[in-house]
């Protein structure tokens, strides 16, 4: 219990660790979706001060690392044509495409901009009419709303140079894919937060009750994440597998409706990659017909890219919790934030960047110990 | 970027026909859209993520959630320069992100933002 005291409210943290070992009998495997509790968990040592049966897997949500290479290399070769300006979130910058990243293009001259909104994007079309201005329309559904509403505006203004290259990702379908896969060990979730204050919890009953998992929305902050363990390990000793919402202070059962009715107008659903995973049904949105002109892939010409995923990187089995980031050969070695294989080693919210700020001198990672091999190391 | 951060509102008006406003996130403003939020008040809270307001949030839950993410840097890392943060990625990785060994006194000894003297030499 070393780390117990770094907690807001050591207090409840205790009662909450104290209720979750009194309630565990048996092992169970728990999957957070979010890669933004991935890091929770993983700089608390949250995974550390939980029973020895409770095991956390670490889930596909993190919208920079499934973002398919593909689409990284068309954004590569969109953002260096002259006449464009290319628009982006920042942590976008330095996910590998195939040999180069944002970051160097933009060395190489490309005019490339980061933006803290996507009306700011957008703001950059109204003031350069005579460039095209394309914004990299990546995220599951909590960033899909705003960029729907980007572009819903452009249209709504006439603005001509302005378009999203989108590769939007919905988090029920991949959930279903991670259950329906033969190697799936998860017996409960805890379902991301923000995601579902977007969308509200109507999602998820039918996919417990098909797939007999407990579902718990589940905020950030280390509380909530020892609460949805809490919550999700009763269900499971009881038997149960129902959807319950332990984050109620940002998520209403029926989420935002506002943003959901503007999702149904400008998006429509499709299947898309994920990176690492392959292709999973259902579970992106593009343009819908309407909205079709705002489209970077139809204005630009970006077919026929090489794309070539390094083969030492197993982000894929990563993402879909069958291998935890210190168990890639590659892990601090060849695979550094410096020098990243895999975009789950540079993201905010990458499971391999978790490992590797938090856990690299436990793992015997440093770089002072590179080269020590892992099995030699004192590992978690 | 998936992450959403709390803010207050501090005045609210319009921009091409859309509701917009001022959102104090702990010292830090910014222009956020309230047309996912459209009866969101001037002093209530809500979650706001890449500049839209997607739902209130109590005043209580805002202020702690906001003191943990300042704590943790969070709030450095969604409003600090991202250019200087990915240069200190990509050419100061000996140093990136701690200077001197995350786990000297306990996980939290050292922040995991990026530093604040993103180094030169990485930039371009
Ligand atoms: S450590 Fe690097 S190479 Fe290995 S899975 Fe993670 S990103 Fe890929």
């Amino acid at each position: 219990m070393k780390y117990i005291d770094e907690f807001q409210d050591p207090a409840l943290a205790r009662r909450l660790l104290d209720d979750i070992h009194a309630t565990v009998t048996r092992p169970w495997a728990l999957m957070e979706v979010c890669g933004g509790q991935t890091h929770t968990i993983i700089r608390h040592g949250i995974d550390q001060l939980l029973p020895e049966q409770v095991e956390l897997i670490h889930g596909p949500g993190c919208p920079v690392c499934v973002t398919p290479l593909e689409v990284i290399d068309k954004a590569l070769e969109i953002a260096s044509r002259p006449d464009v300006i290319f628009c982006s979130f920042g942590d976008m910058l330095r996910v590998p495409g195939t040999g180069r990243d944002l970051f160097q293009v933009r060395s190489e001259g490309g005019d490339v901009r980061v933006v803290y909104s996507p009306l700011d994007a957008l703001r950059v079309a109204q003031d350069n009419p005579q460039r095209q201005v394309v914004f990299f329309g990546i995220g599951f559904e909590t960033t899909a709303p705003p960029n729907a509403m980007t572009v819903h505006q452009a249209k709504k203004l006439g603005i001509r140079n302005f378009s999203l290259l989108v590769s939007h990702v919905r988090v029920p379908p991949a959930i279903e894919a991670i259950m329906k896969s033969p190697s799936c060990r998860v017996q409960g979730f805890l379902a991301a937060g923000h995601v579902c204050s977007v969308m509200g919890v109507g999602e998820y009953p039918e996919l417990a009750e098909r797939h007999r998992v407990p579902v718990v929305v589940t905020g950030f902050e280390p509380l909530d994440i020892l609460e949805g363990v809490r919550r999700a390990v009763r269900q499971l000793e009881r038997g149960e597998h129902t959807v319950e919402n332990a984050y109620a202070r940002a998520v209403r059962p029926e989420g935002n409706p506002a943003a959901l009715a503007m999702l149904e107008d400008v998006f429509e659903v499709t299947d898309r990659a994920w990176r690492g995973i392959g292709v999973i049904p259902d579970s992106g949105w593009r343009l819908s017909a309407r909205y079709r002109d705002f489209d970077a892939e139809h204005r630009f010409s970006v077919s026929g890219i090489d794309t070539r995923e390094p083969a030492e990187c197993r982000s894929g089995e990563v993402l879909q919790g069958l291998l935890k980031p210190h168990e890639c050969e590659a892990f601090g070695t060849l695979c550094t934030p410096r020098s990243p294989l895999g975009a789950t080693m540079v993201s905010s919210e990458g499971a391999c960047a978790a490992y590797y700020l938090y856990r690299r001198l436990e793992l015997g990672t440093a770089p002072a110990a590179a080269t020590t091999p892992l099995e030699a190391s004192p590992v978690v | 970027m998936c992450l959403a951060v709390p803010g207050r509102v501090l005045d609210i008006g319009e921009k091409d026909g859309t509701r917009m406003a001022t959102v104090d996130f702990g010292g830090v403003q910014k222009e956020v859209c309230l047309e996912y939020l459209p009866d969101l008040r001037v002093g209530e809270y809500a979650i706001v993520h890449v500049g839209f307001a997607l739902q209130r949030l109590d005043e209580e839950s805002a202020r702690q959630t906001l003191a943990l993410f300042e704590e943790l840097g969070m709030l450095q890392e969604e409003f600090g320069d991202p250019w200087e943060q990915a240069a200190a990625q990509a050419g100061a990785d000996s140093t990136w992100p701690f200077a001197d060994g995350p786990f000297a006194d306990g996980p939290l000894a050292g922040e995991a933002t990026a530093p604040q003297h993103a180094q030169e030499e990485g930039r371009p």
